[in-house]
């Protein structure tokens, strides 16, 4: 039992700076705060789903100075003078492919999965060493069986 | 037409309930039994939290009867004194902060003196660990066809088999949740939840409110899979009991681990053939016993029974059946709906046991389903006259023949006898699936549904069926569009709010798409002919009637209406369990292509193909979806899904351990569609797809292991351990012999 775990007090209140979507942000924290709960509960930001908390499913996935990673992972001190996207950064009008494929259905894990898929299409030399599946399996689906999701990620890439 | 709400899910703008706007709330929390049978003797409350700034809920502050009004009246909101399973809810605590709530919870301590707890399902359980009648039932069911045991007497080859399938989680990746608050008298519970009636049925019933005080939203809901049946009645009963007491906005969401531990789960089951068979393969006679595990009450177990036991004879031809059901109570976490219902656990014995009779027979599994298939004009287990003209025969060629089963398994002796690790194999499952309510459950449902004219008009569909990821929302449009010539922008659905719109029945059997899209066109013509209009009255007329109607009518409300009717000819009867179990059947071959590393005992499915007949596919995006999605939910049944459980609870409740597929674990899934029109399904034809991809794929894995290794697997998953273990005996032997 865990007593000392954070009852938000002033106390023990930091203070972290970060640059979200483009634009400098200053959030007062608890030390264990996780990014992915200051993104949600205090920035607004409910794009980004939690799934299971543990970094497995994948649906948290922002970027960290460009990089996906599992926002329920990191503590947001950690992101201070660094850069944080989120899926309410991306241009819905370049989302068209995975509309048309069947990349979403009941959508938890969607915002992650296109977080993800986003990172493989503008990395496109990532595909000579992997396959889409294998980049993707870090992004947990229960509904589409992964399909959808891929078909839309090479729509997008232009491979059909 | 593109998925209606697909671009505010692609961009993150769809609002779950975890998402939605909420002033000055309190996080809800629920303090669970340590323990799976006993008497509450104590509940400690930590010296370490200043309890005065907690709202604490407990059973006395429960106005209404104690009871999650479901199909019996035995399973309390909050443990009255006494537990029957780990993790049943026995206190709620609330708290501004979500921490504090997690502290809290923490610090209480329930203590309960210890019963004998009943565990295991499969065998007769010592006095002492009786608690339900006089033997643990729960339900017993029995179909009865022709004359089993003088059949079997007579049968020139009798194979018997018994075949075990273990708990699935749903992990639906929105975890359950509910928030409630007060506005002005009306309690307000907006949730993730498939079946807004009955989270109302519940909420009036336990908080003894009528229903002008009861309010329920489903809010966009991240997968169901049935998981969102029956549970969340609990945790909007609990949110609400918090948000009464407190006065507060409630907010209660849970965790993946207490998702993964405390809600309900697919029904373990064992089921034990005895089939009697002509020395070519003609079934002459089918024995069946099934067994699930109910677990601590009753929940839905009797109807997932019911229809576990009317698909476990299989799509065959056999005038002899009888199948034997019994769910069991033990003190497990109740087990609840799960896709498919009862029948993927059937259908994985039953056609894991062609395999094992073919294999006795040492005829072909192809030949022998070929011969035993249900023709036109035969009947089923429950005596229900097949004569929808699909040629069965015919769905199982077009999988043989798209997967390139027989050139395939050609490739595969060559490849087995000279790979040093690997071996490949094919393995087939021919399997059916009855869509909508049971019996006469449809008609007992009373389903209504209506389409409103708008006074710009357009129109709007008001139905209780709910968009979880199927495609409600689309196929909706859809109907209602086409059938009144309509663009569908001029479509909406109705938010499903238990205050506007009708009981158009719950979102689970495989029914939305077959029986409700048969209501959104009944309510559209009923529509045009309250306007007055000729039935041939389409588009712009039909938009300018509804719009002078409103004119002539200013403020009086424009709507069809629809309500569910029989199709004629459906007669069932629930006592002797005969006749029309359901209105129609889909009809599927699915064959799975695995590769077996004798290394590791690992299982990938390499290759899988999926032929079904459902009818008329209204949105071919969606239904190919639907299968690939269900295919993939089965390969992980098949293979890596096992819950392990240690004195009642599940140990593995998290996803780093209990293991579903990823992208890579997983080939392209092949789906094909035969259509053959369902003359009552909804738009001209559709019947249930839901779940009928989740009855396929563990059976034909499963044949394809057996294929690959010569190993015998008849207990899923079938993960590494456990073929090792299969194999190893199988080797032991061998050495034995040398």
């Amino acid at each position: 039992m865990s007593s000392q775990s954070a009852i938000p007090n002033p106390q023990s209140a930091i203070s972290v700076t970060f640059t979200l979507n483009g634009s400098s942000v200053t959030v007062e924290i608890d030390p264990a705060d996780r990014l992915l709960d200051t993104l949600r509960y205090r920035l607004g930001l409910t794009g980004t789903k939690e799934g299971c908390g543990e970094g497995e499913c994948g649906a948290c996935t922002v970027y960290l100075d460009g990089v996906p990673v599992n926002s329920c992972l990191i503590p947001t001190y950690q992101v201070r003078d660094r850069k944080v996207e989120t899926i309410e950064s991306l241009d819905p009008r370049a989302l068209e492919a995975f509309e048309r494929c069947g990349a979403t259905q009941c959508g938890a894990c969607t915002p992650g999965v296109v977080m993800t898929a986003w990172w493989i299409r503008g990395h496109p030399d990532l595909l000579r060493t992997h396959t889409i599946r294998e980049l993707m399996a870090g992004n947990l689906c229960r509904c589409t069986g992964y399909d959808g999701i891929v078909d839309s990620i090479k729509e997008a890439l232009g491979e059909r | 037409m593109r998925r209606r709400e697909a671009l505010a899910k692609l961009t993150g703008r769809e609002q779950y309930v975890d998402d939605l706007p909420l002033e000055g709330f309190l996080w809800g929390m629920t303090v669970r039994s340590p323990a799976p049978r006993g008497r509450v003797t104590a509940v400690r409350f930590g010296k370490d939290v200043d309890w005065s700034q907690f709202v604490v809920v407990d059973h006395r502050d429960i106005p209404g009867p104690n009871v999650v009004a479901l199909i019996e009246e035995d399973q309390p909101v909050l443990a009255a004194g006494y537990v029957r399973h780990v993790h049943e809810p026995v206190l709620l605590v609330a708290h501004a902060s979500r921490e504090a709530a997690r502290r809290a919870v923490r610090s209480i301590e329930v203590v309960v003196e210890a019963e004998p707890p009943a565990l295991d399902f499969r065998v007769v359980a010592p006095a002492e660990q009786i608690q339900y009648g006089p033997d643990n039932v729960l339900k017993r069911l029995k179909i009865e066809k022709g004359d089993v045991e003088r059949a079997l007497a007579r049968a020139p080859v009798v194979v018997s088999g018994t075949y075990e399938t273990g708990a699935q989680e749903h992990v639906y990746l929105e975890t359950q949740g509910m928030i409630a608050y007060l506005e002005d008298d009306v309690l307000v519970v907006k949730g993730s939840m498939q079946c807004p009636y009955y989270v109302l049925k519940a909420l009036q019933h336990a908080l003894a409110r009528d229903e002008t005080r009861v309010r329920v939203v489903q809010t966009p809901t991240g997968g169901g899979f049935g998981g969102k049946e029956e549970f969340p009645s609990h945790i909007a009963l609990h949110a609400a009991l918090l948000a009464l007491k407190s006065g507060r906005p409630v907010k209660l969401i849970y965790d993946r681990g207490e998702d993964m531990a405390a809600t309900t789960k697919r029904h373990p089951a064992l089921v034990r053939h005895r089939t009697g068979l002509s020395r070519d393969g003609r079934l002459l006679a089918q024995d069946v016993e099934v067994v699930i595990d109910g677990g601590a009450y009753v929940t839905l177990s009797p109807v997932v029974l019911s229809r576990a036991i009317i698909h476990a004879a299989g799509p065959y031809a056999c005038e002899h059946v009888r199948i034997q059901g019994r769910a069991m109570f033990t003190n497990a976490v109740p087990f609840g709906a799960f896709r498919g219902f009862g029948a993927p656990q059937t259908q994985f014995a039953g056609e894991r046991h062609m395999d094992v009779v073919a294999r006795t027979l040492a005829v072909d599994p192809v030949e022998l389903r070929r011969v035993n298939l249900l023709k036109d004009g035969q009947t089923t287990a429950t005596g229900q006259v097949i004569r929808d003209s699909t040629d069965r025969v015919a769905v199982m060629e077009r999988a043989l023949e798209l997967s390139r089963y027989r050139e395939k398994q050609g490739e595969h002796t060559a490849f087995n006898a000279t790979h040093e690790t690997l071996r490949r194999g094919m393995g087939l499952a021919t399997f059916f699936h009855g869509a909508g309510f049971t019996g006469g459950g449809e008609v007992a449902l009373k389903s209504r549904l209506r389409v409103a004219g708008r006074a710009d008009g357009g129109v709007e569909v008001l139905s209780a069926n709910i968009e979880m990821g199927q495609g409600t929302l689309t196929v909706f449009t859809e109907l209602a569009a086409a059938r009144l010539g309509l663009d569908p922008d001029d479509v909406t659905i109705a938010e499903a709010d238990t205050s506007r719109v009708p009981n158009s029945g719950p979102t689970v059997a495989s029914r939305t798409t077959m029986i409700v899209g048969g209501l959104v066109e009944r309510a559209a013509d009923d529509l045009r002919r309250r306007l007055g209009l000729d039935h041939s009255a389409r588009g712009a007329d039909v938009k300018q009637a509804i719009r002078r109607w409103h004119l002539e009518h200013p403020a009086e409300p424009l709507f069809g209406e629809a309500a569910y009717e029989k199709p004629p000819g459906i007669e069932w009867d629930d006592k002797s369990y005969r006749g029309d179990a359901y209105g129609a059947f889909a009809w599927a071959a699915y064959v799975a292509e695995v590769e077996v590393d004798l290394r590791t005992c690992a299982t990938r499915v390499i290759d899988f193909t999926a032929v079904q007949e459902v009818g008329k596919v209204l949105n071919p995006t969606l239904a190919r979806g639907q299968v690939q999605g269900g295919v993939v939910q089965g390969i992980g049944w098949a293979l890596m899904e096992e819950c392990t459980w240690q004195d009642g609870a599940m140990a593995n409740n998290q996803l780093t351990n209990y293991l579903i597929p990823t992208s890579d674990d997983v080939p392209s899934i092949r789906v094909a569609f035969i259509e053959n029109p369902y003359p009552h399904g909804g738009g001209g034809g559709a019947k249930g797809l839901g779940e009928l991809p989740i009855d396929g794929p563990a059976p034909a894995i499963v044949n394809a292991v057996a294929a690959a290794t010569g190993a015998d697997p008849r207990t899923i998953p079938v993960t590494p351990e456990r073929l090792m273990e299969l194999m190893e005996i199988a080797d032991f032997g061998l050495r034995n012999a040398d």
